[in-house]
């Protein structure tokens, strides 16, 4: 019995070293040297000023902005150190109070808008999700263009721009960057 | 269900099936001590390590030494992580001065990864250092899943040999799996991930100037976005082909630097399912008939694709309450929009079918019935795939079951695979059935009488019972995803799911242990006209009814309370 505990150490030992430390070194090594931005954070940054990652969302609600989806994080929508889903129920009602909250946002900036996408009126899985569907920039054209002053079909071809297809054209669905779409806006006018 | 979802449904399956036999042929020749040739240069390193451990690979052990040796080990493990956790503030590699977990939560971290369940109470980016990451806890997901499959070669010895209480050695099944199989796996899948966008890093968090400036509601303007990262791909990796599940971040695979991408995503899903599909294929060279495994495979398959098609189905439906308010489109309320809908719902059944529990869609936001599958597939015992070894092993007792009573129903003795069916092991495979059922009803009635198991729920109505339900379900079959809404980061439900997880764990482990010392000193007896084929459509639908007649007459009840109410209720 003794002689099994013994021999447990010694195995935990070896692994924590093979798997604890050998492995992700490997990995690491692997990963700065093939793809160096990607393992870092898949970072956005303008001069010398880090604006954010490719791959996390950020909360906007100015009319100026096309907007993502709600997020459930705390303190804070959007926190990046503290990815969180709402984790509401099907029929709970504050469900229907968070998706009332965005449509009255919409409609007042925007009174044209009849149907709107599920995904602008739900909150992500994560609270940091970057993207939006197709349909959801969009309905946000006529706003974003009407706060800039500037023509909708600027908008609306920088939003053909920053859309990304399916993945080789069959994997998941087209989406929208709305941070990269953003920055882009703000390139475009300031 | 649309063409689009059919895509991605046959996009994930075909990759999969096409995998079980080379994978499951290598898997029994590494199982075998018969070492491949392309891996051949690993073998030094393999004796280097029963050198330094000091064991002899090739001297058996019985049943009694086997389970010590994996109870030894997971006992070495659960003070390992706990210290490595308690101490963390101490220790290196701790860039953003995370402070000690809690003793509470310590304890049940350390019994969920040292189980192979990997059930998180804690938020990682917000509590664990590198350092526990790796060193604690990404180890436990290679020792853990390497065990759980030295078990099910055990079993599977138990049944292939004759006349011997040798079962195998341990410390030798536990090498090579970790070895020849996690290990060469999990650096391919981690690079691959990297370059999909998963970041791989020692460096503290990142601080980002926000664009927009937010209003916080305390009124304070909040400039900066802190952009956690770490050596993320390494544990995302070996947490998918481990069937371990235990997410790098709190929101676990809906995180955008977990599973950047539509392509990650799919990587990641087969991987769930991919070691304990191909097991399947392993078990049938092992025994020496290929389709004794391919019958245990065609019945996972038969309950999990239904499942599979209604899941995407029922999260396909638009919630009826947002509809009312002019809203267009399924249930996207917990679902990033790179993955959409159909691949949600495909990773919550394929998930849970296998013992794995990472999520990429929050569960807790699903449709009343999207919610009830992930949840039944659990409560079956996590055999359609299961964990890694874990999975198939309780399929074959559930073999074992079928074939006693099928031998009930014409009156003869019951074989499976030769071997003789005794009082001893119908004993045991209710042991391996019945214990999980009971952590799970008697813990979800423990938690919901008491006022520190009611005080963690955090949705109103039936739903709230739903969340209950689900963590014990999870915690017991070892699974480790949750209805997150629940705040199990309590004493009580530590300690609760603690227990649960270790019953499931072990209260499954060393029955099957047993069965298989008792198999494996068993002569083989010849088939005869009265033997049940076991390779038979037949013997499928009849492992397929035993499967699902325990499981819904032992769920139906609590189900009928939680998501099937909440669904009368949504109309």
């Amino acid at each position: 019995m003794w002689k099994q505990l013994q021999t447990s150490i010694l195995v935990l030992l070896v692994m924590t070293i093979l798997t604890g430390v050998l492995y992700p070194m490997a990995v690491t090594m692997f990963a700065q040297t093939l793809f160096p931005h990607q393992a870092n954070g898949s970072l956005i940054v303008q001069g010398d000023k880090l604006v954010g990652s490719e791959q996390i969302g950020q909360s906007f609600s100015e009319a100026k902005y096309f907007w993502g989806r709600l997020s459930a994080t705390a303190p804070v929508p959007y926190n990046a150190a503290a990815s969180s889903g709402s984790n509401l129920g099907p029929l709970n009602p504050a469900l229907v109070e968070n998706a009332k909250q965005r449509i009255d946002a919409l409609k007042q900036a925007d009174s044209a808008i009849d149907s709107i996408p599920v995904d602008l009126v739900t909150a992500s899985g994560s609270g940091l999700d970057p993207h939006i569907s197709v349909e959801a920039a969009q309905v946000q054209v006529n706003r974003v263009a009407t706060a800039r002053k500037i023509d909708a079909k600027v908008v609306s071809d920088l939003v053909k721009q920053h859309t990304q297809p399916a993945q080789w054209g069959f994997l998941g669905q087209a989406g929208v960057n709305v941070l990269e779409l953003n920055v882009a806006l703000d390139q475009l006018q300031p | 269900m649309s063409a689009s979802d059919l895509l991605q449904l046959a996009v994930f399956l075909i990759p999969l099936l096409l995998a079980v036999k080379p994978l499951g042929w290598y898997m029994a020749r590494v199982f075998t001590g018969i070492v491949p040739q392309p891996v051949r240069w690993i073998r030094p390193l393999e004796r280097m390590i029963y050198r330094i451990i000091r064991v002899d690979p090739d001297a058996p052990m019985d049943w009694k030494q086997y389970s010590f040796a994996v109870l030894a080990l997971s006992l070495v493990s659960v003070f390992a992580v706990y210290i490595l956790q308690r101490s963390q503030s101490f220790l290196p590699l701790n860039p953003q001065e995370m402070s000690a977990v809690s003793a509470d939560s310590s304890f049940n971290t350390a019994i969920s990864f040292a189980t192979n369940t990997n059930w998180q109470g804690y938020g990682g980016e917000s509590t664990m250092s590198y350092l526990t990451e790796m060193l604690a806890l990404a180890v436990q997901n290679f020792v853990s899943a390497a065990a759980g499959m030295a078990v099910l070669i055990a079993l599977v010895r138990g049944f292939a040999q004759q006349s011997t209480s040798g079962i195998g050695n341990f410390w030798a099944d536990l090498t090579r799996g970790t070895l020849y199989i996690l290990l060469p796996a999990s650096l391919l899948l981690a690079v691959v991930l990297v370059w999909q966008g998963v970041p791989q890093t020692m460096q503290r968090y990142h601080q980002a100037n926000l664009v927009e400036p937010i209003v916080a509601a305390d009124g304070t303007t909040v400039t900066t976005q802190t952009i956690a990262v770490g050596p993320v791909a390494s544990q995302v990796a070996i947490k998918q082909l481990g069937t371990n599940g235990g997410g790098f971040f709190n929101a676990n695979s809906a995180h955008p630097l977990e599973n950047p991408t539509p392509l990650s995503n799919l990587l990641q899903m087969v991987s769930i399912l991919l070691i304990p599909a191909a097991l399947c294929g392993t078990f049938g060279e092992i025994v020496g008939d290929r389709r004794q495994g391919w019958t245990i495979l065609a019945s996972m398959l038969v309950i999990f694709i239904p499942l599979l098609v209604l899941t995407i189905y029922f999260e396909q439906q638009a919630n009826v309450r947002l509809a009312d308010l002019g809203v267009v489109g399924g249930n996207m309320e917990g679902k990033e929009q790179r993955l959409g809908i159909a691949n949600s719902a495909i990773w919550a059944t394929a998930t849970t079918a296998a013992s794995n529990g990472s999520v990429n869609a929050m569960h807790d936001s699903f449709s009343p019935l999207g919610g009830l599958i992930p949840m039944w597939l659990m409560q079956l015992g996590e055999i359609v795939f299961g964990g890694v070894g874990s999975g198939l092993y309780g399929m074959l007792v559930f073999a074992i079951i079928a074939v006693f009573l099928s031998g009930l129903m014409v009156g003869r003795t019951p074989e499976y695979l030769g071997k003789k069916i005794s009082a001893y092991e119908i004993k045991m495979a209710s042991l391996v059935i019945l214990l999980p059922c009971a952590m799970v009803l008697v813990g979800t009635a423990i938690a919901v009488m008491s006022d520190s198991g009611r005080a963690g729920i955090a949705n109103p109505g039936p739903h709230g019972f739903s969340e209950v339900l689900y963590a014990l379900s999870s915690a017991s079959n070892n699974n480790g995803s949750a209805f997150a809404g629940l705040s199990a980061n309590s004493p009580f439900y530590n300690g609760l799911l603690g227990l649960a997880m270790i019953v499931g764990r072990f209260g499954v482990m060393i029955p099957v242990l047993a069965i298989a010392g008792s198999l494996s000193s068993k002569k083989r007896t010849p088939t005869s006209s009265g033997t049940l084929p076991t390779h038979t459509p037949l013997f499928v639908v009849l492992l397929v009814a035993v499967v699902v007649v325990v499981g819904a007459l032992s769920f139906f009840p609590a189900l009928a309370l939680g998501p099937i109410i909440e669904q009368l209720m949504l109309k």
